[in-house]
């Protein structure tokens, strides 16, 4: 049944297929960055994807083709699951939004955005997702410390009550990390 | 009581300070800010195996405004932590503030970029309670300890009556007698 599929795949684009793998029987494609956009509707409309469980990023943290972008798809009707790869290079790291196709990438294109820094073309409302708005970074990549970048994220005002004279030596301030 | 008073049986005499403090500590409402599972904890504190109303804050109040206790539980995220003040601002003066289990004391296990590591960064934070959960005798001890320190407070009927232009004529006074008694060169 895989094989059905890469071959379908292929006869339609032929360059689209990068790598295929199965592991475990559980298949999984590689996609040419510029063909993901056709390749999903293909899936969608000839073979049945009809549900996006999940979008996500990773960052291999390497110098090419650094971040990888995995569409996990589910057939509904015939319970079958297929797992598609995408690779993007960190400096030209936009890459052909899915939202068109199934309207539930909409949030998981956002945080694959907010969380890797991947931007998604023809998204319709590309903001972050968990972070602040105004947050410069893009906390999942591998380069960003753990703790944060200090002073990063406004935390509101200390009570201004605590700054009267008797009052501001008895709270603990604690400091900013 | 054995103690002889002036006006007879049915009286005692107290100060403003004593009286206002008894009332103040013994009806403590707490607004339960629960943030993750040390709100589990606190709903059993509230609840009749632990029964806080044993002393006097079984009033869980929903309204920023009818409470003067804030017991945070659970990990404040940066984000959150503008909602928390946002509330703890909302409270009418006098209030008190109990940063409940590990997270919102030093951030706890969440040692990572999105969580706030200690509410005391934003907050004036009166008892920090241990524990991961902490468990509910942990906090009623923590209650307690609150209501100890609402009992050692000085000056609190007269801050209550008292208004902004009041306390400053205060401070004038105050400071017109240490001038007078200070010894001059």
């Amino acid at each position: 049944m895989h094989e059905e599929l890469i071959a379908a795949l292929k006869a339609f684009l032929p360059d689209a297929v990068e790598d295929t793998t199965v592991f475990r029987n559980e298949l999984t494609i590689q996609i040419k960055k510029s063909a993901i956009k056709d390749v999903c509707f293909f899936l969608r409309d000839k073979h049945g994807f009809n549900y996006c469980v999940d979008i996500l990023g990773a960052d291999r943290f390497t110098e090419e083709n650094r971040f990888e972008v995995v569409y996990n798809l589910m057939n509904l009707s015939t319970k079958t699951r297929l797992r598609l790869k995408v690779r993007v290079d960190e400096n030209d790291n936009h890459l052909p939004s899915v939202v068109s196709v199934w309207p539930a990438a909409n949030w998981f294109e956002r945080e694959t955005y907010d969380m890797i820094g991947v931007v998604f073309d023809g998204h319709p409302d590309l903001r972050r997702m968990y972070m602040p708005e105004d947050f410069e970074y893009h906390p999942l990549r591998k380069d960003f410390p753990l703790i944060g970048v200090p002073g990063s994220i406004p935390l509101p005002e200390f009570d201004k009550k605590a700054t009267n004279k008797d009052a501001g030596e008895r709270y603990n301030r604690g400091e900013q990390i | 009581m054995s103690q002889t008073n002036p006006f007879g049986d049915g009286f005692l005499t107290t100060t403003m300070d004593a009286i206002t403090n008894w009332a103040r500590a013994n009806a403590l409402w707490p607004m339960p800010m629960g943030l993750s599972c040390c709100a589990i904890e606190m709903m059993a504190m509230a609840g009749p195996k632990y029964d806080v109303s044993r002393f006097g804050s079984e009033v869980f109040r929903m309204s920023p405004r009818q409470s003067d206790l804030m017991i945070v539980a659970g990990t404040v995220t940066y984000k959150m932590s503008h909602v928390v003040k946002k509330i703890w601002d909302q409270m009418p003066d006098p209030k008190w503030c109990i940063a409940m289990g590990a997270c919102s004391s030093s951030g706890g296990m969440f040692r990572s970029y999105p969580v706030v590591q200690g509410i005391d960064q934003f907050i004036p934070v009166d008892v920090y309670v241990p524990g991961c959960p902490p468990r509910p005798d942990a906090v009623i001890h923590a209650l307690m300890e609150i209501q100890e320190k609402i009992k050692n407070q000085r000056y609190s009927f007269r801050d209550a009556i008292l208004t902004e232009e009041g306390l400053a004529k205060l401070d004038k006074l105050a400071d017109a007698e240490k001038e007078r008694m200070s010894i001059k060169a």
